[in-house]
């Protein structure tokens, strides 16, 4: 009964995710979007890199592969960490159905996962479209038939996982927050971007901040998807001396750690709102 | 043993507010003292209460969206604080006056996706869906997005939400708030309706129209500043303020009235002919309105025939008023 009412909740809530998402009675706007916003991002990092290669005078073309895959695969974060916010503040505020998902039988923890999961969904065409771009226009040399596609699978699931109950600690937090506040999320989506190997190579943050960035699984993550691709791989020198086999280990351990960590945070988050009485708050403006 | 559906007892809940926005010196407001209610399985409870009584505070305990801050309160035997899992298969909620729903989605869209939310089997899910939203007068706007649906439409819409899970226990908030005459009308036959279906089933539902609180309600609880004051079927509480009723009668002239006096329970009774129609007027003061059977089935044993009756009897408005210490709607 449990198990397939979790799988009903699950079901529906990413199918209800995937239409808010994707606006499917407005087609044209959405692919627009979901094409030019990537292709935009891409454009924005060859700038980025030129700069960073005309300052200081490196021409290693590896550089532009490493901040380019990274930042591609980062999407997945930045959309969780941000969207899931949305999702909650949304249905309280706009939709005005978070109460009524609250106090329906259904695992709240299970429908937060489904809509987490449509946006993953929708990320994933914003990544290949970027990838596609990269690889046809930016010269990125994605050798698709090299690739170690399993492993690529396996690194993408624990990946997702771990992105996946960060979201969920967040949406615990996000009960809390009212809607114009959404500095915690940027705070957080902020040092994985600086901290993770994204823009660039952690190699060259200060001893504490390379310390800093090994304890984040995400630095892990993008590290294996640039090593299953064979995209930027060497660059970083930091990270260069661990295994992909402890990679993995450490990014899957991580993972199970913050997903307990998650859960934990979710049900404090859960249990302030439910006695200060925001689960139905609306904010005035 | 009577089974409860609801049973609050020293609920209280208290809400931290800022006085001045910005300002860090908080005052607390007391949204429940001590509130002990006991509703029993199958009955339709009412909560009359002014604004800022306090009536949806205790709805939203029960329905486990907000703790209590002391007391206890038990929903169809499991209590609030501890057991909300076991409460929520059992009930819904629905609040009114508000347009609650996935814009974007179809009005059967929504009403699917909440089905499945509770756990509905496919088939009597979609049975039910339709079903309702035939009785709601809502089926030419199945297929509509909710967005495009006017306020009054979306709360229905919301009822449906609530009843199609068939719970053992609903919450309704003002469910007839910003509706139309005839949509008022419409949900007050529904929930009449669905009482009646199955006795088993029980409703709490807050209200500020005296008229529906008297003609739906079995028991009314009349709360202000977070206190029940009191808790009784709107003919008992009505009998709080005046035990008396009075009855006024016109039949067709009779020569004797004795027999109407001698009717027990009768406490004041006096006539008058009038020629000029053949008719005569009669007015009773009662101790009970029970007795208006008995003077009623007296009439055409002295041969004659009812023109026109009219009771007289303090309106449960009377009796908030006197409890409450000012009208419902701030006019006194
Ligand atoms: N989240 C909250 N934070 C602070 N105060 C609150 C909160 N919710 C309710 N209150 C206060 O608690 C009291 C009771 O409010 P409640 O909403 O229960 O009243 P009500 O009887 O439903 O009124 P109405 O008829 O206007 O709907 C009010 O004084 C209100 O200001
Ligand atoms: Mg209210």
């Amino acid at each position: 009964m449990a198990m397939s009412m979790n799988r009903r909740v699950f079901k529906w809530s990413t199918w209800l995710g995937w239409q808010l998402e994707s606006n499917w009675t407005d087609p044209f706007p959405f692919i627009i979007y979901s094409i030019a916003k990537p292709i935009a991002g891409s454009l924005i990092l060859v700038v980025m890199y030129s700069i960073i290669a005309g300052i200081g005078g490196q021409t290693d073309i590896g550089l532009f592969h490493y901040m380019y895959v990274s930042n591609a695969f980062f999407m997945f974060v930045a959309q969780v960490l941000f969207g899931i916010t949305w999702v909650i503040h949304d249905d309280r505020e706009h939709y005005r159905t978070l109460k009524y998902l609250y106090i329906s039988p259904s695992n709240f923890f299970v429908y937060m996962m489904g809509r987490t999961i449509s946006k993953l969904l929708v990320t994933t065409l914003a990544v290949i479209v970027t990838m596609a771009f990269g690889v046809f226009f930016l010269g990125v040399p994605l050798d698709i038939l090299g690739v170690n596609w399993l492993l690529f699978i396996v690194v993408m699931f624990i990946g997702l996982a771990c992105v996946m109950s960060f979201g969920l600690a967040l949406a615990g937090l996000s009960f809390l927050t009212a809607k114009h506040s959404m500095g915690m999320n940027e705070g957080v989506a902020g040092i994985f971007y600086m901290f993770c190997g994204v823009i660039f190579p952690i190699s060259i943050l200060p001893a504490w901040g390379i310390s800093l960035a090994k304890v984040l699984p995400v630095t892990y993550w993008l590290e294996l998807i640039r090593r299953t691709l064979d995209l930027g791989v060497g660059i970083d020198t930091a990270l260069a001396g661990i295994s992909t086999v402890d990679s993995l280990w450490i990014l899957s351990i991580s993972t199970i750690v913050f997903a307990i960590i998650s859960v934990g945070i979710f049900k404090l988050g859960d249990y302030v709102a439910r006695s200060r009485g925001l689960i139905d708050m609306t904010t005035a403006y | 043993m009577t089974k409860y559906a609801v049973e609050t007892s020293d609920l209280c809940r208290d809400f931290k507010v800022r006085q001045v926005k910005g300002e860090s010196k908080k005052s607390t407001v007391h949204a429940l003292e001590n509130a002990n209610i006991q509703i029993k399985e199958g009955e339709l409870f009412g909560l009359l209460g002014p604004n800022g009584a306090g009536k949806t505070t205790l709805i939203k305990i029960l329905c486990t969206l907000l703790l209590p801050s002391s007391g206890t309160a038990k929903v169809m035997g499991h209590d609030v604080n501890t057991h909300c899992q076991d409460i929520r298969q059992k009930i819904n909620m629905v609040s009114g006056g508000e347009t609650s729903g996935y814009g974007l989605l179809t009005v059967r869209e929504n009403l699917w996706m909440f089905s499945q939310f509770y756990g509905m089997p496919s088939k009597l899910a979609k049975r039910r869906i339709d079903n309702m939203l035939e009785i709601m007068d809502l089926s030419d706007k199945k297929d509509a997005k909710v967005r495009t649906l006017s306020t009054g439409q979306r709360q229905k819409a919301n009822m449906i939400r609530g009843f199609m899970t068939d719970p053992d226990l609903i919450f309704l908030d003002e469910p007839t708030l910003g509706l139309d005459v005839n949509a008022s009308r419409l949900i007050r036959d529904f929930i009449h309706k669905w009482m009646k279906d199955k006795p088993s089933r029980t409703v709490l539902l807050t209200t500020h129209y005296m008229v529906e609180a008297e003609e739906l309600c079995d028991r009314v609880a009349i709360i202000d500043n977070g206190k029940v004051l009191a808790c009784d079927t709107p003919h008992n509480l009505k009998k709080l303020i005046s035990k008396e009723s009075a009855l006024k009668l016109q039949i067709k002239q009779i020569a004797d009235v004795k027999p109407f006096e001698s009717i027990p329970g009768v406490r004041n009774f006096s006539f008058k002919h009038d020629p000029t129609t053949g008719t005569t007027d009669l007015k009773f003061i009662l101790e009970d309105e029970a007795i208006v059977a008995d003077i009623i089935s007296e009439i055409p044993k002295c041969g004659s025939k009812i023109i026109s009756v009219e009771k007289t009897e303090p309106t449960l408005e009377d009796v908030f008023v006197a409890l409450v210490g000012r009208g419902l709607h701030g006019d006194e």
